[in-house]
């Protein structure tokens, strides 16, 4: 299988302080990562580094991402080439409706691959079909992106989203935070539904529930801007068990 | 860093896409403002007496007044004798007595997207073309009058219809009633008249399209709109100006009479020059525009899309005299760069149950400044008046200025009086969220824009909407950094 993601000792900042100090990941194509760790350890930085978010600087090190070097990219052009962020706090936009948002953002990777715009027809059925996914409700496809929404409905949103974006490599940053058992079965099912086997991606959480549900290939364990363990789907039980602590001493 | 000014400079510029200038033989007095001024303005339009004594009474009375200075702006000093205050592009040749219209005419309002062939028009649209002086040409006028709907140029109507016009000139607007409007009437030259017979509703819609193209001339339109009794018309009004280091005065009057159960919807989408990124040139926008429900049920509203010009000083008002009689303002102005707008409407409640509304959406860039002023007024005899009004601030960056000068004026204790107001901001969280979704930060402040500016657009008429939508994006390039 060909690397999908290369991070090779990545060190960022943000306001000048230092909070990834050198980290290795290789992704390749159909994986599914867990990414593990204790609060402030690291994990959100990553996830924001590597979709560009331009209140963080890297420092040293390098990401390939299907062989170019993705730092050098913008932010837009890392979307259009598939990489997509479900936000732990996704914004409100208020009154823009989901169904311009969305279109916006397709019709600009459309644009970047050199394609038509969709007409509106087409666009419509897409949106009916993707919402479907994630029992996405018609009527809040036509409320402003996020504006009064529900934790939940937040989160289905960000999963909508990535249906209708249809990305190469997605990272889900705490997509269980502030789910209920029912929306984040819900949410996960939406995952599970999206994943093929030329897709790969990266599940940040700080529990273990929602690996019952998207079942990882391989778990890292973050912790102060490293990633200090690397398993298979075992690991997630016996953090589980022994809580983080022993990996803090460890450390 | 120097990459970045670069862009910004590259897309503030490239933002005013209708600074051209076409090159149109033009019949131009001198520049200078006296009663010999009046008069040669005058009688190039063969008008009677009794219009020209009007003129002269209005220079008379502009003489003794000065520039107002209470509004949230920083006017630099007017030459007004350094203005040409007439240009005709028409041209007029000894053989042909008729004014025939130069090709380059006809070209240069097909660039900006107002064919004046009927055949190639918008649908549903009937326009009066105006440059500089003159009125152009107006289509549909034939279809119309057909209908007893009189839509032509001022001037023309002057000739045509004057009894009509000497009923209703000046009586919304007097030219005792400000600075401004004492100069439009001593100098005005043309613009739009308007007239919808007792029970019509005007098949389509009336547009007039202003365009200033003669350096160092002010424009002074005058349009004039009656709606009769049970009558209906939707009118439009658009404007542009090419992109010149000097400042152009642009101070227009609009006069609006609506009768018993008639309604009138005035719809504007101004994008005057509005100067370079520097604050260099651009228009000053000084127009007074006022409506007069005099009639029971009659319906006046007002939406503005405000992106263009240096200055503005603007607000189209109401005067709710007719019992029940309604009045509507939606506007949405945007300033950016060195623009500066104070602009917002007045209500002023004189029947009996007589509500208003005004939605007023400020959008304000770069080192910009923009005011909303409104007045509410209701008067003793006014029982059972209602007003609500919403005024809403966004801001794009920290060195802009919104500011919100509401006024109320209420004499009748059954008055019901709601007034909103909010300030927000485009935040870099938001601006990220479109980015991680591949919405570059351009598109993404227009769509942050037109979503906050939605109720007002929604006003607008589908094709004018489409148009101001665009508008707002473009006028906001570069506006981020």
């Amino acid at each position: 299988m060909e690397n999908l993601l290369e991070i090779k000792n990545l060190h960022a900042t943000i306001d000048g302080k230092e909070i990834l100090k050198g980290i290795n990941l290789t992704v390749k194509a159909g994986e599914v990562h867990a990414i593990m760790g204790p609060n402030g350890s690291g994990k959100s930085t990553l996830s924001n580094v590597l979709v560009g978010h331009p209140a963080y600087t890297v420092t040293e090190g390098e990401v390939k991402y299907k062989g170019k070097n993705l730092l050098e990219l913008s932010p837009e052009d890392r979307s259009h080439e598939g990489l997509f962020l479900s936000f732990q706090y996704p914004v409100e936009i208020p009154g823009v409706s989901i169904t311009n948002f969305m279109r916006a953002a397709v019709n600009a990777k459309r644009q970047y691959l050199g394609q038509e715009p969709m007409n509106a027809t087409e666009f419509l059925k897409m949106m009916r079909e993707k919402r479907a996914l994630v029992n996405l409700d018609s009527k809040l496809a036509n409320r402003s992106v996020n504006e009064g929404f529900s934790g939940g409905e937040k989160k289905r949103n960000e999963i909508f989203q990535m249906a209708m974006l249809d990305p190469t490599l997605s990272i889900l940053d705490e997509t269980d935070s502030g789910l209920d058992i029912d929306a984040l079965r819900i949410v996960a099912e939406g995952v599970n539904k999206l994943k093929r086997e030329d897709t790969s991606s990266i599940v940040i959480t700080h529990y273990q529930r929602l690996l019952d549900y998207i079942k990882p290939d391989i778990v890292h364990v973050l912790y102060n801007g490293r990633i200090v363990k690397t398993a298979g789907p075992e690991l997630v039980m016996e953090l589980e068990e022994r809580g983080y602590d022993w990996i803090k001493n460890e450390n | 860093m120097k990459k970045k000014d670069n862009i910004l400079k590259r897309l503030a510029n490239k933002a005013y896409e209708f600074g051209f200038v076409s090159k149109i033989k033009t019949d131009i007095i001198e520049s200078g403002l006296n009663e010999d001024t009046v008069r040669l303005i005058s009688s190039k339009k063969n008008e009677p007496d009794w219009l020209l004594e009007i003129r002269l009474q209005a220079y008379r009375h502009w003489l003794t007044l000065e520039m107002p200075q209470w509004a949230h702006l920083n006017i630099p000093p007017i030459d007004y004798q350094s203005i040409s205050y007439y240009a005709d592009p028409l041209k007029k040749s000894k053989e042909n007595k008729n004014k025939e219209i130069d090709p380059e005419l006809m070209k240069t309002f097909e660039k900006l997207g107002i064919p004046l062939e009927e055949r190639l028009a918008l649908s549903g649209t009937a326009v009066d073309a105006v440059m500089d002086s003159v009125s152009v040409k107006t289509t549909f006028k034939e279809e119309l009058k057909e209908k007893g709907i009189i839509f032509c140029s001022m001037s023309e109507a002057i000739q045509e219809y004057p009894d009509l016009v000497r009923k209703y000139l000046g009586t919304v607007v007097n030219y005792r009633d400000n600075f401004f409007a004492a100069l439009n009437t001593a100098v005005f030259s043309d613009g739009s008249f308007v007239y919808i017979p007792k029970g019509v509703r005007c098949p389509m819609e009336l547009s007039t399209y202003f365009r200033i193209n003669a350096a160092n001339t002010g424009q002074f339109e005058r349009t004039l709109i009656v709606a009769d009794d049970d009558s209906y018309v939707s009118y439009l009004e658009g404007c542009t100006a090419p992109m010149r280091d000097e400042n152009q005065l642009h101070a227009a009057i609009v006069e609006i009479i609506v009768h018993d159960n008639a309604e009138v919807k005035y719809s504007t989408v101004q994008n005057w020059y509005p100067g370079d990124a520097e604050g260099k040139g651009g228009v000053y926008n000084f127009v007074t525009k006022r409506g007069d429900c005099r009639g029971h049920n009659s319906k006046l509203s007002w939406t503005q899309v405000e992106t263009g010009s240096a200055i503005t000083w603007k607000y189209p008002s109401c005067i709710l005299r007719g019992d029940n009689s309604q009045g509507e303002f939606y506007s949405v102005a945007l300033t950016n760069n060195y623009q500066q707008a104070d602009t917002g409407t007045k209500m002023i409640h004189l029947g009996k149950n007589t509500r208003s509304t005004i939605i007023s959406k400020g959008i304000s860039a770069g080192k910009s400044q923009n005011s909303y002023r409104g007045l509410v007024r209701v008067s003793k005899n006014a029982d059972g008046a209602r007003n609500y009004s919403q005024c809403d601030s966004l801001l794009l960056g920290d060195k802009c200025g919104a500011h919100t000068f509401p006024y109320m004026d209420i004499h009748n204790n059954s008055a019901v009086i709601e007034h909103e107001a909010t300030t927000s901001k485009i935040s870099e969280d938001q601006l990220f969220y479109c980015n991680q979704r591949g919405i570059g930060t351009e598109e993404a402040i227009g769509l942050i824009v037109n979503g906050y500016a939605k109720e007002v657009l929604n006003k607008l008429p589908m094709e004018f909407a489409i148009e101001a939508q665009k508008l707002l994006s473009v006028s906001l390039e570069g506006a981020v950094g």
